[in-house]
């Protein structure tokens, strides 16, 4: 499956390869392993967003271990391991529970993909059988609950909304009663793109889950937030901030489909754990796919 | 950020302090850390490199003088130099006369270009006295159309629409709505036409044709890059492709009211050569500035914003009573800082959000005040809580606190007795540095919240900047009570 999003990104890279040398470029140079091959190194880990802590400690690692030896496959497979080793574990996605609804909230800073991606986890959860409820709580921003109407009705599911400006809160309240009541396995909760310095906006976000909480039991079951794989080392910020306020459980990683590599996800596991579950690889309901971090590393690679 | 910049190049040119001159090798070594800096602010690779070789060129032979440390000159000239290559700002509209004017937005998807729409067509009728026409040029995202509408509507500004594409791509043709509405803005008299365009991969063949389209039909003046200021490492790749489809004329960095460093904003400029425009400081429509090369050098080189800081305080301060305002002032001046005005700066700071990002701007004693790992609004809370648990008379002269007072607050606010006690010795820090304040330029406070120097470096003669040493005996609340009041009897002596 991971291999569609993989000859996606290929195709990306084919194209600004003129501009910048892949990774894996880097091993077919004959010589040994010099100061001018660790800085060629540390550029091509810089220039996917992987940020200074996973770059220098790779290069580091890197120099301690080949350094002056020939360069060969063993240095390439030694960075992919050792990139793979900063990584989690491949995620088993969603945890559906045995009973109730299964409550995932979707949480993010502006514009980073949360409604597109819940249009292409309802087609996920759908077909896996499940019954699925979304709740409309970006009352702010104009048309956003049109939006998310509109991919309700192609994906014909189920949706709760409330007046433009109206509590997000009592919506998420709405919408768990309804889905208790009337079976739903799965209720998807889309809210408003904040930036998570914005204290306020992030207690409004708090005050959601809260009432998820007090009406079904152990929810939100999941809390993804969404990261722009374009977005640099301020991903880790918002990771930090969102983890603090809802507790994150999960990341998705979307817009992987363009020339953004997403490294930032490096960041956010070395300080935060958090991993990522899904990544986002195009604009339609089908363009998701389980995060794979094996074949990340490849493709990060090619 | 900041201060591991210069920390880094104040040790690196130590041993050159007030002789010679900066060699490269010197320089070098202290470069490393603005490089990483750079870095994290998310400048492109190459881009930073470059940047590092033409600071380092200029630095290198220049005369060490006494009056200032190496690690000053060099800040110097990076922020110069930054200044330089983001700017100069080109805050003009120029406006056809004889035709209905055309700005184009691009860009990826979600950077921001349906708000920014609707904030430059808020801008142009108010400041410009346009009459704007909105375009849904979007056909493709869910609702773009409708949420383009609904800003017009907010705005009492025109839109123009001819609906949006089925799922599978029928409908209207976005290249033929916005010629359409080209020609519909001379019969309703719109004299500039904003077109807002689906977002789109830069490296996505046909939208980026639809693109070129576009313009060549359209013919745009202006054609503006709305990029989020959140873009890492691959801002350099999708506006370069944006600007050779389009030949931009602008940028606009949107969400900068966030925390992002927005190096993107130098990798941009160095590769496109396109300057920047405006920047987008949040979801309201009104969130529109200019850009400000000298701001923006600031943020990249992680000294805060602090004109921005300074701008927010001021604006939480005309919140608060102009009478209070004064009536606080006098008190500085006097330096007769109680434990209430401080409680009151606590809670405008609050207000002010964001009190991770501020305290940590904020002069040594007031961040100390919240230990590391604390969550800040937890800190202001316990600090609140030991303020109201004292009386009246302990608020505006602390230093009657003695050990029996200590114990009480501590019961009252449900903290140890010692936390009582270091938050009054933290509070006479604050204290000491407030009377100076009182007495500084604008430019000595700026660089005292940049954390450029220790207050006494400005105050000759201070006490605050001294190291404490430690001389084995506390003093009790008495014996600093008549400390205090020689110091303040010393103090009004010197003016
Ligand atoms: N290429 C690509 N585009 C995406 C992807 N995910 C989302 N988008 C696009 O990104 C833009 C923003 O997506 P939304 O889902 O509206 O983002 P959001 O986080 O809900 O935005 P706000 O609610 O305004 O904060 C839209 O144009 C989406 O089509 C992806 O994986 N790849
Ligand atoms: N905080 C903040 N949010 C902004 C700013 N500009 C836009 N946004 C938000 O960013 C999100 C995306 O904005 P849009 O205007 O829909 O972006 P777009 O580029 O039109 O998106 P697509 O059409 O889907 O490609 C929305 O939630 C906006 O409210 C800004 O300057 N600051
Ligand atoms: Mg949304
Ligand atoms: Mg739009």
């Amino acid at each position: 499956m991971f291999r569609a999003i993989f000859q996606k990104i290929k195709q990306g890279l084919a194209k600004t390869r003129s501009l910048f040398g892949s990774v894996a470029e880097l091993f077919g140079i004959r010589g040994r392993v010099d100061q001018q091959f660790l800085t060629e190194l540390e550029k091509r880990l810089y220039l996917a967003d992987v940020g200074t802590f996973a770059t220098q400690e790779i290069v580091t690692r890197v120099r301690q271990a080949f350094l002056d030896k020939e360069i060969n496959g063993d240095v390439k497979q030694f960075v992919k391991d050792q990139l793979r080793s900063l990584l989690t574990d491949a995620s088993p996605g969603l945890r559906y529970q045995p009973s109730g609804p299964t409550v995932v909230m979707i949480a993010g800073v502006n514009g980073s993909g949360k409604t597109t991606s819940i249009a292409k986890l309802i087609k996920l959860c759908k077909d896996e059988g499940k019954k699925v409820m979304v709740a409309a709580c970006d009352t702010f921003r104009a048309a956003a609950t049109e939006q998310l109407t509109i991919w309700s009705q192609r994906l014909d599911c189920e949706i709760v909304k409330g007046q433009h400006g109206s509590d997000p809160a009592a919506i998420a309240h709405d919408a768990c009663e309804k889905a208790k009541a009337r079976g739903f396995d799965v209720l998807i909760v889309d809210t408003a793109g904040r930036l998570h310095t914005q204290t306020h906006l992030m207690r409004e976000l708090d005050k959601i889950r809260r009432i998820l909480t007090k009406q079904i039991p152990g929810a939100p079951h999941e809390v993804l937030l969404v990261l722009d794989a374009t977005s640099g080392q301020n991903a880790i910020a918002q990771a930090e901030n969102f983890k603090k306020t809802v507790e994150c459980t999960g990341i998705v990683l979307a817009k992987l489909d363009g020339t953004a590599k997403g490294g930032a996800i490096f960041g956010v596991k070395q300080k935060l754990g958090l991993p990522v579950k899904y990544v986002g690889v195009g604009e339609k309901p089908e363009d998701l796919e389980p995060f794979d971090p094996e074949a990340y590393v490849e493709a990060l690679f090619e | 950020m900041f201060e591991g910049i210069t920390r880094g190049l104040s040790e690196a040119l130590k041993k050159l302090k007030g002789r010679g001159r900066i060699t490269e090798e010197n320089v070098r070594e202290g470069l490393q850390a603005v490089r990483t800096a750079l870095l994290e602010a998310d400048v492109n690779y190459d881009v930073a490199d470059a940047f590092i070789q033409r600071v380092t060129q200029q630095a290198v032979g220049q005369e060490v003088t006494k009056m200032l440390d190496p690690s000053e000159q060099i800040v110097q000239i990076m922020y110069n130099e930054l200044v330089q290559l983001m700017g100069p700002v080109d805050a003009k509209f120029h406006f056809a006369k004889d035709r209905p004017t055309v700005i184009m937005l691009c860009g990826l998807q979600g950077s921001g270009k349906t708000t920014t729409a609707g904030k430059l067509a808020l801008l142009m009728r108010d400041k410009y006295g346009k009459k704007p026409l909105l375009v849904a040029a979007d056909l493709q995202r869910p609702a773009a159309v409708e949420q383009l509408k609904v800003l017009g509507q907010q705005l009492g500004v025109d839109v123009y629409s001819e609906g949006a594409a089925t799922p599978d791509g029928k409908g209207p043709n976005p290249v033929v709505v916005c010629s359409n509405a080209v020609s519909y803005a001379k019969k309703n008299s719109n004299d500039l036409v904003i077109l807002d365009t689906a977002g789109r991969l830069h490296v996505a063949e046909m939208p980026m044709d639809e693109l070129k389209q576009i313009d060549k039909i359209c013919k745009p003046d202006e054609a503006y890059f709305v990029c989020d200021a959140m873009t890492g490492q691959d801002a350099v790749h999708s506006s370069k492709a944006f600007n050779d489809a389009l030949d931009l004329n602008g940028v606009i960095l949107t969400k900068l009211d966030g925390d992002a460093r927005g190096g993107a904003a130098l990798s941009i400029k160095e590769v496109t050569k396109v300057p920047i425009k405006l920047v987008g400081v949040g979801e309201k429509l009104q969130a529109l500035e200019e850009f400000s090369p000298e701001r923006m050098a600031q943020r990249i080189l992680g000294q805060g914003d602090i004109a921005g800081i300074l701008e927010k305080v001021a604006r939480v301060q005309s919140e608060i009573s102009e009478e209070e305002r004064l009536r606080q002032q006098k008190k500085l001046e006097k330096g007769n800082f109680t434990l209430e005005d401080f409680r009151k700066q606590f809670e405008v700071m609050a207000k002010m959000g964001g009190m991770t990002e501020l305290m940590g701007q904020l002069p040594g004693g007031l961040s100390q005040m919240i230990p590391e790992g604390e969550d800040p609004e937890q800190a202001v809370k316990r600090v609140q809580g030991m303020i109201d648990s004292m009386t009246k008379k302990e608020r505006d002269d602390p230093d009657i606190i003695d050990m029996s007072r200590r114990r009480r607050i501590a019961a009252g606010s449900g903290v140890e007795p010692h936390e009582v006690k270091q938050f009054l010795g933290q509070f006479d820090q604050v204290r000491t540095i407030m009377r100076q304040m009182a007495n500084m330029s604008m430019w000595q406070r700026m660089k005292m919240m940049m954390g450029m120097g220790q207050a006494g470096m400005f105050q000759p003669g201070a006490q605050m900047a001294k190291a404490k040493i430690g001389t084995g005996h506390r003093k009790s609340p008495k014996e600093r009570a008549e400390e205090r009041k020689k110091k303040r009897k010393q103090d009004k002596k010197r003016k």
